[in-house]
């Protein structure tokens, strides 16, 4: 405590703006009073009711997928829509307590260029937790590595709550979705901010609950309340991992800021069990939030929220959280050279296992939730091998180029439904076997989306392919002379290991850029599969829409110069590895033993066969794949083999289901409910227990009561003398 | 003088008390709570000697509550006698769980 007041009295930052920082996540959430009180009070007239039926004639809507995520898109002007009485107010107060946000975030981020960003600048609020030896501030930190998560999540955020303004506005509900989106956004802005663990831990419960609002926006559907459900019960998986690491780190460190705990954890020893072990707990929150096997499974059915929430929660920021959170924690996994293997192994495997998934799905979301576990386990594989930088690179311009490829394939099937919508079609407006073509009639979102897409891909010049280089630049050059490569992880030795995740990584890498051009090719190119009624309502989504589309097709495509590898020096190198290096500099060189200059013929060989690959990979989709051949979603065969155990995500939510689900649900009601509920303790507890010693009390008192006023004398007597012998020789 | 007081009070409160513990009419049982009040009285003024008047002016409260006691007791008494034909407390005991 006083070394921290000690420090923040000295802190350059200290009476500077940056003491305001507590209004960063306050605006959004007084978004969220002032949204959710509309959204309440004008309940009664406007209910949540099916997307679907608003506006449409309730006939029939057979198809499920339908109302999925359409229920934005029943914007026709031709048809009569439930609009909001108080949407316009919301659609200004969502994104422009956004906006005040990322003002903040930008004076706070100007602030800090000029001054010593050696140590953190923590704003202590009030005394959160004062529990004995445990003591925990409401306080909030402003470092490097919080102002780029800060930046991301205020700056895509707003972008997104534009978007959602064209995508939502004829909702029912879009109070509430505004209020939710809001509520998220403050909740993630805590989650970055927090300077310990148990105030990120309030935004990390936070989020995941604003999560599964929002995937089950649409509640009335029974498979999107599922689906919410899914994701929250998973999630508690990983938090539990989070507590436990919190646990042990309390127990032994008697701390739990990041500070106390970055001072006191060397003292614990490197490669010592304890700090392992913290270092896998929290490994297995993060494998929750940022859905890693063997948690991945909630993220694809996560995409039944409205598209935005998909690109916001799902894609850019909250499922980034777990990364957020082992590169903040840089100093104890550093310190766990196992850890950071099991890490990077689990994530080169999830980026390879999703991969495959992702080349066979017909759903256009489908496709992009599983690219987003791909891509996370990317940046696990980064923060693994203790290159925090290259990880925390990645998160930064997949946030852009998957919110791009979100928000896209939300206009895309914005458009399909309004098409479908106008036509009184109830085909599947998501499924890319019923699209083809639209580069006709969208060509600004077709444009953006391939941008998005070279960038995904890891096309030079590219976003992605400086951070994804990065990060397999990295998994190289850790194969020798690091700590990584002098421990072995379960019998293999962890320079062996390090090849392998590398070979994944390369694998990976091909069949993204196969899956992602199949993507585009299935959805904006060749004929037109909607239907000859449909195309000529096929249009371009409104500007509030294409707006934010545009500044990310930008970011994408520039957001590879925030670090530039010394090789390809085509404007300021490093800018991001510097301006990261006071928080997690140190853990980097840890692991590396300094910082050495790989051989340049070396680094160009590895450039040219992540290139290579990334380009094999689109030739392979563009010469193998015929969108001229696909056939409607209603008219298409049963896929057979291979292709049909990919479109099943290789059951593993059938195999969850058998082996975890079920047995669970049969022990709950069979040995839970009827064994130890009614059997323990409603009979023997209950009924012997509890009501079978009052009774022998009450007989045994009922005794004493004979109505005989003499007992009674003997008994005062007798009473009398103990009370008066008590005092006596007490 | 003092000793010789409160042996007389100590023997008083004894005699009133093994009366209410052995005998069963209720107007003798009566008889020797009043006893056994007075040996208190005893008591306090025989300590009012050494410790102060406080021991007297509480006599004259014990005396003040002792006959309003007398006054609804007897009057209890009375009305178990009519209604039992008898102040025999063995065969009053209706209060008994």
């Amino acid at each position: 405590m006083l070394l921290q007041e000690a420090t923040r009295g000295a802190h350059p930052l200290s009476g500077s703006i940056a003491e305001w920082v507590w209004l960063i996540p306050l605006l959004p959430f007084i978004g969220f009073l002032i949204n959710g009180w509309l959204s309440i009070t004008s309940a009664a007239h406007v209910g949540p009711k099916d997307p679907s039926a608003a506006g449409h004639d309730p006939a029939g809507h057979g198809d499920d997928h339908g109302h999925d995520s359409g229920g934005g898109a029943h914007g026709d002007d031709r048809h009569a829509v439930a609009r909001h009485k108080y949407a316009g107010l919301v659609s200004v107060i969502g994104p422009a307590v956004l906006l005040l946000s990322f003002g903040l975030t930008v004076a706070i981020f100007m602030a800090m260029l000029g001054v010593s960003r050696e140590a953190p600048f923590v704003r202590t609020l009030f005394s959160w937790i004062p529990a004995g030896d445990l003591h925990v501030d409401a306080a909030l930190q402003v470092d490097p590595l919080s102002m780029v998560m800060t930046l991301v999540v205020t700056g895509v955020g707003t972008l997104i709550h534009l978007f959602s303004v064209g995508y939502m506005q004829d909702d029912p509900g879009y109070p509430r979705y505004f209020a939710y989106l809001n509520l998220f956004v403050s909740f993630m802005l805590v989650l970055v901010l927090g300077a310990s663990y148990p105030v990120l831990f309030v935004g990390w419960e936070g989020v995941g609950l604003c999560s599964y609002l929002l995937i089950g926006f649409w509640f009335t559907d029974k498979a999107n309340a599922d689906a919410g459900k899914k994701a929250f019960i998973v999630n508690r998986i990983g938090d539990f991992g989070f507590l436990v690491a919190m646990f042990l780190m309390f127990a032994n460190f008697g701390v739990l800021d990041f500070l106390g705990v970055a001072a006191a954890a060397p003292g614990a020893g490197f490669n010592s069990p304890l700090v392992t072990w913290i270092c896998l707990f929290l490994f297995l929150g993060c494998a929750g939030k940022s859905a890693q096997i063997p948690l991945y499974v909630w993220l694809p059915d996560a995409m039944a929220g409205p598209t935005p929430v998909s690109a916001l929660i799902h894609a850019a920021t909250m499922v980034t959280a777990g990364v957020y959170l082992i590169a903040r924690s840089a100093f104890l996994f550093s310190l766990a050279p196992v850890a950071q293997l099991t890490v990077a192994f689990v994530g080169a495997l999830t980026a390879l296992f999703a991969a495959t998934i992702g080349l066979k799905q017909w759903d256009i979301k489908r496709v992009l939730a599983y690219s987003t576990v791909s891509q996370l386990g990317y940046m696990f594989v980064g923060v693994g091998v203790g290159a925090y930088t290259a990880g925390i690179f990645h998160l930064v311009t997949h946030a852009f180029f998957k919110a791009l490829l979100f928000l896209g394939s939300g206009s895309v099937i914005f458009a399909m439904h309004r098409a479908y919508h106008a036509t009184h079609n109830h085909d599947d407006a998501q499924d890319m076997r019923n699209m083809g073509g639209l580069r006709r009639y969208m060509p600004v979102t077709f444009i953006l989306m391939w941008i998005a897409t070279l960038a995904i891909a890891g096309i030079p010049v590219f976003a992605g392919f400086f951070s994804k280089d990065e990060i397999l630049g990295a998994v190289f050059a850790r194969t020798h002379e690091s700590t990584l490569s002098q421990v072995s992880w379960l019998g293999i030795p962890g320079g062996s290991l390090l090849y392998l995740i590398y070979a994944m990584g390369l694998a990976a890498a091909l069949l993204t850029a196969i899956y992602m051009t199949r993507m585009m090719l299935y959805t904006f190119h060749g004929p037109n599969r909607s239907g000859e009624k449909e195309q000529s309502h096929l249009a371009e989504a409104p500007w509030i829409m294409t707006g934010p589309l545009v500044v990310l097709g930008l970011l994408s495509l520039f957001g590879g110069w925030l670090n530039l590898p010394a090789l390809l020096p085509i404007g300021p190198v490093g800018t991001l590895e510097h301006w990261l290096e006071p928080v997690v500099g140190s853990a980097t060189n840890a692991v590396t033993g300094g910082p050495h200059e790989a051989a340049h013929s070396t680094e160009l060989v590895l450039i040219g066969a992540a290139v290579a690959i990334a380009a094999l990979g689109i030739i392979i989709a563009l010469v193998r794949l015929k969108p001229e051949r696909l056939v409607p979603a209603a008219q298409a065969p049963e896929e057979q083999g291979l292709e049909r155990v990919l479109l099943h995500k290789y059951y593993v939510d059938e195999l969850y289901d058998r082996v975890i689900v079920r047995p669970t649900v049969w022990i709950s009601r069979n040995v839970l409910a009827t064994g130890v509920d009614e059997g323990i303790i409603d009979k023997l507890l209950v009924t012997w227990v509890g009501t079978g010693i009052p009774r022998l009390f009450g007989w045994f008192g009922s005794r004493l009561q004979s109505g005989q006023v003499g007992t009674y004398a003997w008994v005062l007597l007798i009473g009398v003398i103990a009370v008066l012998g008590a005092f006596t020789f007490r | 003088m003092l000793a010789e007081s409160l042996a007389l009070s100590a023997v008083l409160f004894s005699i009133g008390a093994i009366g209410v513990l052995t005998r069963r009419n209720a107007i003798v049982i009566f008889m020797c709570v009043e006893l056994m009040l007075n040996a208190v009285n005893l008591t306090f003024v025989a300590l009012s000697k050494v410790y102060g008047m406080a021991g007297q002016v509480f006599v004259v409260f014990v005396m003040t509550v002792a006959a309003a006691e007398a006054a609804v007791g007897l009057a209890i008494i009375i009305a178990i006698f009519r209604h039992k034909q008898t102040v025999n407390l063995e065969n009053i005991n209706l209060l008994k769980g």
